[in-house]
């Protein structure tokens, strides 16, 4: 079921939680709102489900306006970030909860109830637990358990907020990835509401980059990540090294640190941004930039080996970020102290004048992407 | 200062919070002045009856027809308060309202009114020639003098235990559970009937409990309005007060002995029945 959001608007009290905006969100995509506390996603969801009522504006559920609706008829299937499940109730009674309150002309007889509940406890892995309590499941349990009461009523539309929140990492992943498959399986509309941006992209369809009440960006998260509209969504999406200067002659331009743009731009204050895997570090300056610095720390987390830059001669808000493999890691030794030189081989310029930032290759095209096998046409 | 780690790993069980022999010997020692000392002294008074004298004294006819009617209208008196002290706890915690915090400061009056004042002021009220007993009169309700009387003075009386057991778990309660019962097509009944009042239930039935227990021994706001016939208004605080006033103390400590054993009962009950309840829902 295709929903649609028209100029929906709220305020509490003298805030402003969402400025009008609109969304249109296709049949059978699964969309991540992301946003830090307090932009107005949460909100926005539960606006969608019918749990609040929007100060202006319409809802569309499939093409009919359901504004109106109140929640319980509106069917949708929500999913609370404390799992919202009844504590005097087992794991089997919770997931039966909404076919029991049926009317009695549309619920189903007692034995179909069961099945129905017992299915959805294989789907979600938990048949063996049917009869424990909340309180004796674990935090990932409880959060299948209620995904498998949200959708027993088989509802076409599927509102999660948070659903991760409150779980560690490794469950979090698992549930994720489980997320993904069941929302393949099934195909109903689903929308979720986080705050991590690496859950948002890895799980969405699309993802809504929401920020202060309103919508900054739309977009799958392979343009969101290469073609970000503002410096809201770019800072957003990962860590930014930022170097704030002037430019002049096509040099940008901050204490001893300077870059020379590939590409002609008009003088005046700019900033360039570029992400931790879009920088080179090497012993010696470039011909193209001038970025000395000095590595306060090293971890070895992950993929990559990352390392934490503080500038010399030159200042920014944050320290800057730089990925390097574990090869090169492994090669250069890095030591807390050493001094080295950036150098930038794709950024995004942002000046005054526009939100949109510029792209900017330093290295040409053919030379930045590696190698790869033609993809097989039957795989499409 | 290895040694010294080693000394302490020796002595596993030392707490890490001080002061615990400390504070629970004073608590011990207080429960046994306060309470438990009067208690042994009451069963020592009727520790000169015989067995049989005992039995005569507890099943005389009126002080057995005065359990029924302390019974019944304790009864009576806490389910009143439990469907009341709910709707007032409800509305205290779910509701804005100008003067709410009056209305609850309120609550707490029955318990800061000595109770004899309590009683004559609602024998005055409740008098056929009183504000409300001259209302009630004309559709031929006499609540002043009878065993209704009795209902109303305990209901007054216990009105807070149920409040305030209750506005706490209230107050507790997660939105998020009704909501998701909402969601889930469960009208507002089914809801309130399914979700919250099982979460409610253990703290309702406990207040519901006190409240009983109190109104098992209430004296002072009951004995002003009961009017005290025998057999018919006569409660069993009552009895134990005429007891005392004849100097008969051990007849006195026997009466008081079938209500202590009565109220320490019911609460043993009700704490065991919470318990398991409890522990289901906090799997602890």
């Amino acid at each position: 079921m295709s929903i649609r959001v028209e100029n929906i608007s709220k305020r509490f009290g003298g805030f402003q939680a969402l400025h009008p905006l609109s969304l249109e969100i296709p049949d059978g995509e699964l969309i991540g709102l992301l946003g830090p506390s307090g932009s107005g996603k949460t909100t926005l969801l539960r606006i969608i489900a019918g749990l609040e009522t929007a100060d202006s504006g319409q809802i569309f559920f499939h093409g009919e306006d359901v504004t109106r609706v109140h929640v319980r008829e509106r069917r949708v299937g929500f999913v609370f970030q404390h799992y919202a499940l009844f504590r005097h109730m087992t794991v089997a009674e919770n997931v039966a909860f909404g076919l029991e309150v049926m009317p009695k002309a549309e619920r189903p007889p007692a034995a179909e109830i069961r099945k129905r509940v017992a299915n959805l406890l294989e789907m979600v892995q938990l048949g063996h637990l049917a009869q424990r309590y909340p309180a004796q499941l674990s935090g990932g349990q409880k959060q299948r358990v209620a995904l498998a009461r949200a959708l027993a009523m088989q509802p076409q539309v599927l509102l999660l907020d948070e659903p991760f929140g409150a779980l560690d990492a490794k469950v979090r992943k698992d549930l994720r990835r489980w997320l993904r498959n069941l929302h393949d399986e099934l195909h109903f509309t689903s929308v979720f509401v986080t705050h991590d941006q690496e859950e948002a992209l890895e799980l969405s369809d699309k993802v809504v980059v929401m920020s202060a009440g309103r919508i900054e960006q739309m977009d799958s998260p392979p343009q969101l990540y290469a073609r970000p509209e503002s410096r809201f969504v770019f800072e957003f999406l990962g860590h930014v090294n930022v170097l704030e200067g002037e430019v002049n002659n096509s040099r940008l331009q901050q204490g001893e640190a300077w870059v020379n743009l590939p590409r002609s731009v008009a003088d005046g204050s700019a900033q360039l941004c570029l992400r931790p895997h879009e920088v080179r570090l090497q012993a010696q300056p470039d011909a193209s930039a001038n970025l000395p610095l000095q590595i306060s720390a090293v971890s070895l987390i992950g993929a990559e080996v990352r390392i934490e830059l503080e500038p010399i001669g030159w200042q920014v808000a944050e320290p800057w970020e730089v990925g390097i493999s574990h090869n090169a890691y492994n090669a250069w030794q890095p030591m807390r102290g050493d001094r080295c030189f950036a150098v930038p081989e794709l950024g995004h310029l942002f000046t005054p004048e526009q939100t949109a930032p510029q792209t900017l290759h330093w290295l040409q095209e053919a030379q930045s992407l590696p190698k790869m096998p033609p993809r097989l046409q039957q795989v499409i | 200062m290895a040694l010294a780690l080693q000394s302490l790993s020796l002595n596993p069980g030392k707490r890490v919070l001080p002061g615990f022999a400390l504070s629970l010997g004073i608590s011990l020692l207080f429960i046994s002045l306060v309470l438990l000392l009067p208690v042994t002294g009451l069963l020592m008074q009727t520790a000169g009856m015989t067995w049989q004298e005992y039995w005569s004294v507890i099943t005389d006819p009126r002080v057995v027809a005065s359990y029924k009617v302390t019974v019944y209208a304790a009864l009576i008196a806490s389910l009143f308060n439990g469907v009341v002290g709910l709707l007032l706890a409800w509305v205290l915690v779910r509701y804005e309202f100008p003067g709410k915090r009056l209305v609850d400061a309120l609550m707490d009056l029955p318990f800061a009114l000595p109770t004899a004042v309590a009683g004559i002021t609602l024998s005055a009220l409740f008098a056929t020639n009183g504000w409300y007993g001259s209302l009630l009169a004309e559709v031929g309700i006499k609540v002043a003098y009878t065993p209704l009387g009795i209902i109303v003075a305990m209901s007054f009386t216990s009105l807070p235990f149920v409040v305030r057991t209750v506005q706490p778990v209230l107050e507790d309660l997660a939105a998020e559970d009704e909501e998701a019962g909402i969601t889930m097509g469960g009208s507002d009944l089914t809801v309130f009937r399914r979700v919250v009042f099982p979460s409610l239930w253990p703290g309702l039935l406990t207040g519901i409990a006190l409240s009983f227990t109190r109104s098992l021994g209430e004296f002072g706001a009951v004995i002003f309005i009961a009017g005290n016939m025998p057999y018919i208004s006569e409660i069993t605080s009552l009895m134990i007060f005429i007891r005392l006033q004849e100097f008969d103390y051990a007849g006195a400590s026997a009466i008081a002995s079938v209500v202590l054993l009565a109220s320490l009962i019911l609460l043993f009950a009700i704490n065991i029945w919470q318990a398991h309840y409890l522990h289901r829902i906090h799997g602890r």
